[in-house]
């Protein structure tokens, strides 16, 4: 049985999404969401155990062999974005009871349970895969379900920040069909590892070029990365807590992947940074995100807001360590998605435990309750300080890997800009946390803290920031080997 | 709502035929010109055309949408199935080939299996949300 757990990762969710339509309530539709997301991270620990001793897995969907039939192919890569996404969505959905019970339609919470099992589908297949056209199909699946979860915000403007997601992720689903479109045209497959071994040969035409065009561009708008993030911040704002934390610690993270494993696995390094200033491009973007998105995050008056855009920054981060194509670089990441994953997850559902009491996010909302809701404020202030990089959290490995791979390649520029951003991360997380600690309430009255139901989960997953920040045995191994691999694998 | 004699005895020769014409594509669509998804619009055609000329009330008497909703997930849960028992058989995911005696016939009742999934979805689909858009023009 041990062989299928490849596909059954995607298979277990991707099958209690429709069982639980049919289930009635509340209560019967959170225990078995809960328990399948469970069951994923279970499998998704067994894989990276499996892949770290083997390399590689392969796994013929329906029997038909590789290049003809779809493959599911997993290597370190796709394994640690699966972990991250199992990870995540078991520490989110045992909070969705409580956090969802409160800001979500009774009537819609086996929906929204059936669509955060969709969207766990949906990621977990992006990179179960080792089919071009399969990761389409389940990016168009997590990508609708996303829409649908942000719509079932209480705020009114959650409907059209949900619409204007749909309409910009469309357009990048549709860019990136094209993009698989040409590519199928240029070498008659779609599977990923002969497409990389089919594309040398034709590397210089211009159709190569105009598939790499459209691929980017499409997975670029789903990355968020600038100046293609304007549908993030909205929809991070309006939608229910618990599902902004799903989406923000996941959605982009495995966009990132689908970009790497498209620019290091299929085009192969020569030609995403020697042929095509893939390079070049993709750094200025990062750099111009990062320092924007921080600035503007500054000024924000929602607290949820401002950790959006603290999040398009953050995707610059991640940019800039795949787009300088050496080893470390790519490590810092893939560390750095992991890494993020973990200290947004903390922080968004550290906010999610404040609007549940507070029932705002608004940061002039958040006075004095350092002192009422303590152990809130500090899984909040753990996942700021993580997200500042300070030593001892995670922020700060993956902060030091990426400076490390500038200054290998003696980009000192980069350095400065990573610098600047980190301060200005400090300067918009100690607003938060002046104003929670140090002012008190003149029209609030004192609130108690959350139960434990929310507590725990926020502050496993706000542990799990010291605990990667200290041990860094697993990530660092991990990205180290996904690295070597991806960069291997170029021809 | 104006309502019209030859209207309604019309639909009622009509819909039965586009319900049988309907199962002719699912069960002959792996033969012939068709497929599930197809079948599954003729399917609901049936039920738009019944909604149109008896009125949405009467059309949710018929198939009610919590019905609906139901096939919605079963046609889901059908094709996924499909894939659950070519595991329990000892195949891989999907691989119809255990599921009859031969590889050919195992692939025969393999893939009508997933078509008749996806047909009732795409059939209870449709339905719905003429039935909702309906609702909401009233409303």
């Amino acid at each position: 049985m041990s062989v299928h757990l490849q596909v059954l990762i995607v298979v277990i969710p991707l099958l209690a999404a429709p069982l639980l339509v049919l289930l009635r309530g509340a209560t019967a539709p959170w225990a078995l969401a809960t328990a399948v997301s469970w069951s994923v991270l279970a499998i998704a620990l067994w894989l990276v155990a499996e892949v770290q001793v083997h390399g590689q897995l392969s796994y013929a969907l329906g029997g038909w062999a590789a290049p003809w039939g779809i493959e599911y192919r997993l290597d370190a890569a796709n394994a640690m974005v699966q972990l991250l996404v199992a990870m995540v969505a078991a520490v989110v959905l045992p909070y969705a009871r409580l956090s969802a019970g409160r800001e979500v339609d009774p009537e819609q919470q086996p929906g929204m349970y059936a669509a955060m099992m969709l969207l766990l589908a949906g990621l977990l297949g992006i990179s179960a895969t080792g089919d071009a056209f399969n990761v389409f199909v389940f990016l168009e699946i997590s990508s609708l379900s996303t829409y649908t979860l942000i719509a079932l915000g209480r705020d009114r403007r959650a409907l059209t920040s949900a619409f204007r997601y749909l309409i910009m992720g469309t357009i990048g689903a549709t860019f990136f069909l094209i993009g698989v479109g040409l590519l199928y045209a240029l070498t008659g497959t779609l599977n990923m590892a002969d497409l990389a071994e089919r594309l040398p040969a034709v590397a210089s035409t211009r159709t190569a070029h105009t598939a790499a065009a459209f691929l980017v561009v499409g997975i670029c708008l789903k990355l968020a990365l600038f100046p293609l993030h304007l549908w993030l911040p909205n929809a991070y704002t309006y939608a229910p807590s618990a599902v902004t934390a799903l989406v923000a610690a996941t959605a982009t993270k495995v966009a990132a992947y689908v970009l790497i494993r498209f620019l290091y696995t299929i085009f192969g390094i020569h030609f995403s940074f020697g042929e095509l200033p893939l390079s070049q491009i993709l750094m200025v973007l990062a750099v111009i995100g990062m320092l924007v998105a921080s600035a503007v995050a500054i000024r924000q008056p929602d607290a949820k807001r401002l950790l959006a855009y603290s999040s398009i920054a953050q995707v610059g981060y991640i940019t800039l360590g795949l787009a300088l194509g050496s080893v470390l670089g790519l490590t810092a990441a893939l560390l750095h998605m992991f890494n993020h994953a973990l200290m947004k997850g903390a922080l968004f559902m550290a906010l999610g435990c404040i609007a549940w009491r507070v029932g705002s996010t608004r940061v002039d909302q958040l006075k004095g309750l350092g002192r009422d809701m303590p152990w809130t404020m500090a899984a909040f202030v753990v996942g700021g300080l993580s997200l500042i990089g300070v030593p001892l959290t995670v922020g700060f490995i993956s902060k030091w890997y990426l400076i490390l791979a500038a200054l290998e390649q003696g980009w000192w520029v980069l350095i400065a800009a990573i610098v600047i951003s980190s301060l200005m991360a400090v300067v918009y997380i100690w607003r938060i946390v002046e104003i929670a600690w140090f002012q008190q309430s003149e029209s609030r009255d004192h609130t108690r803290e959350v139960p434990l139901g929310l507590l725990l989960p926020t502050w496993l997953l706000a542990l799990a920031n010291l605990w990667f920040g200290i041990d860094t045995r697993l990530t660092i191994g991990i990205a180290d080997q996904a690295a070597r691999a991806l960069i291997g694998s170029a021809p | 709502m104006h309502d019209s004699l030859i209207l309604r005895v019309v639909a009622k020769f009509l819909i039965p035929v586009i319900v049988l014409f309907g199962l002719y594509v699912v069960f002959h669509g792996k033969l012939g010109p068709g497929g599930a998804f197809q079948a599954g619009v003729i399917l609901a055609s049936a039920l738009i055309v019944h909604m149109l000329v008896f009125g949405p009330d009467e059309t949710r008497r018929v198939a009610p949408v919590a019905v609906l909703r139901g096939l919605a997930a079963v046609g889901v849960l059908l094709y996924g199935g499909t894939g659950l028992i070519s595991l329990a058989l000892g195949a891989n995911y999907l691989d119809y080939n255990p599921i009859g005696s031969t590889p050919v016939s195992g692939q025969y009742f393999g893939i009508l299996l997933v078509e008749i999934g996806v047909c009732i979805t795409v059939a209870s689909t449709m339905a719905l949300l003429a039935l909702l858009f309906a609702e909401r023009v009233r409303t």
